[in-house]
């Protein structure tokens, strides 16, 4: 069973339905009570770093969370902004994120180089494998997700990057130390590419 | 590559020339087969919303959504920033804006400042009139703007869409291939990525209108129809052969 974060950031039904067809058990909850009992988690998110932390706060689920990931080593996915969310601070708020991962949220450097690109980053794009994980196990070739995002994650500890992108620059594309993981593309609406990825959550987490 | 399915009274529909409504299917269902056929992403449009003056179904969409595997534009009777939040909110990624891209420009303005240039989608029907040559028409195809294309085009890009989706009336379920002069004036007048529409019936007729400077292309038809007799069948060309016969021309 996967407990799905609700705290008032999208519609989450797709990562539901996803896993459903992966015959994976899920709930979508905002329920403190609830996700103190999760086996494992996904955050979700879609807006912007402050307003998910605000939604974080207001559910009343920091603490929770900090119990659940930190102290008790509840498995944890973050998808998008909830991956973004673990790092200690990001370029677009005001406001300290989780701070499980050591690191930052930054926007796209807009180098010469880079500086046609159009923000957000939308579209299709390959990844490229950094560290062996049992998140991207079987994984097809070439596996290429669906990214929807203006900021993007830099890692302190180069050994934690799960996974790169290109847009302009590399790209941390994704985040990985013990029991919390994390990818800045949709799964939900990677296809198959981000059907394996909730697949091997449930698997192997 | 990206199909367009049209919503018209809960069921979807295919048209001939924005007419001749055909109905093909559930769109719950056709968005199942389009995962099954990994489509990059898919166009839903209500053609109902601005005809009967009625805002955007966030219902509906937010069931789409929830069935969709891939990203989705959404387009219909979107008149206010609020909609385009609520749309967005629900997990579509993009929205496409019509008639209000004539009627309120700053619509198109002030959505592209607050959720990015890519999130906006000036979509624009083009047809043909014997005296006075192509306009812009908008109000599926009944009301002729007397706007010229191209000069429209440009102005939405200044409005600031990330993209312009062209569609060619008098192409519309044809299959005599993509308007290809139309694809020519507008990609060569706009930096923004065009996605030509309108007639297609083989992956070859991507490749032209690609080769005509079209960023992407839709079809409606071709992916619900199977030829020669028209029968209603959800299908989407496979991964290899759009890899041989159109990705080298994209990248």
């Amino acid at each position: 069973m996967i407990t799905i974060i609700n705290y008032g950031v999208g519609n989450l039904t797709s990562i539901k339905n996803m896993l459903n067809r992966a015959n994976v058990d899920s709930v979508i909850t905002a329920e403190p009570e609830v996700i103190s009992e999760a086996d494992k988690l996904i955050l979700p998110g879609v807006g912007s770093f402050d307003y998910g932390m605000e939604q974080l706060h207001k559910s009343g689920l920091v603490d929770t969370l900090n119990q659940k990931v930190v102290i008790d080593k509840t498995p944890i996915l973050g998808i998008c902004l909830g991956v973004q969310l673990f790092t200690e601070v990001s370029d677009e708020g005001k406001l300290p994120g989780l701070g499980w991962i050591k690191g930052q949220t930054v926007s796209f450097t807009r180098s010469p180089l880079t500086g046609n690109l159009k923000i957000p980053h939308m579209g299709w794009t390959d990844v490229f494998q950094y560290q062996q994980s049992k998140l991207f196990a079987d994984m097809y070739e070439d596996p290429r997700f669906y990214f929807v995002h203006s900021y993007h994650l830099s890692i302190d500890n180069p050994v934690e990057v799960l996974v790169r992108a290109r847009y302009g620059d590399e790209f941390a594309a994704g985040v990985e130390r013990e029991n919390i993981v994390g990818v800045q593309f949709h799964p939900e609406k990677s296809h198959k590419y981000g059907y394996k990825i909730l697949e091997n959550f449930a698997k192997y987490y | 590559m990206i199909p367009s399915l049209l919503l018209h009274k809960g069921g979807l529909i295919k048209s001939v020339k924005f007419k001749e409504y055909r109905y093909v299917g559930d769109p719950i269902n056709a968005v199942k087969i389009f995962n099954e056929k990994e489509v990059d992403e898919l166009a839903v449009i209500d053609i109902d919303a601005t005809r009967n003056r009625r805002p955007p179904d966030i219902k509906k969409i937010a069931e789409i959504v929830s069935e969709a595997f891939m990203p989705i534009a959404y387009g219909g009777g979107i008149t206010t920033i609020e909609e385009v939040k609520e749309i967005l909110f629900n997990g579509v990624e993009k929205v496409i804006i019509n008639k209000a891209c004539v009627t309120d420009p700053a619509l198109v303005s002030e959505a592209a400042r607050l959720f990015g240039n890519q999130s906006i989608v000036a979509s624009i029907d083009v047809k043909k009139s014997l005296l006075s040559g192509k306009k812009v028409y908008t109000d599926n195809g009944k009301v002729n703007t007397g706007l010229d294309p191209v000069n429209f085009a440009i102005k939405m890009q200044n409005a600031g869409a990330g993209e312009i989706l062209l569609n060619a009336i008098d192409r519309d379920g044809t299959y005599k291939g993509y308007d290809l002069r139309l694809v020519h004036e507008i990609s060569h007048a706009v930096t923004i990525p065009v996605i030509a529409i309108g007639g297609a019936s083989k992956v070859e007729d991507f490749s032209q209108a690609v080769q005509e400077g079209a960023s992407a292309v839709a079809a409606g038809s071709m992916f619900v129809f199977q030829q020669p007799h028209n029968a209603v069948l959800i299908s989407y060309p496979s991964q290899a052969e759009l890899k041989q016969k159109l990705y080298g021309l994209i990248s």
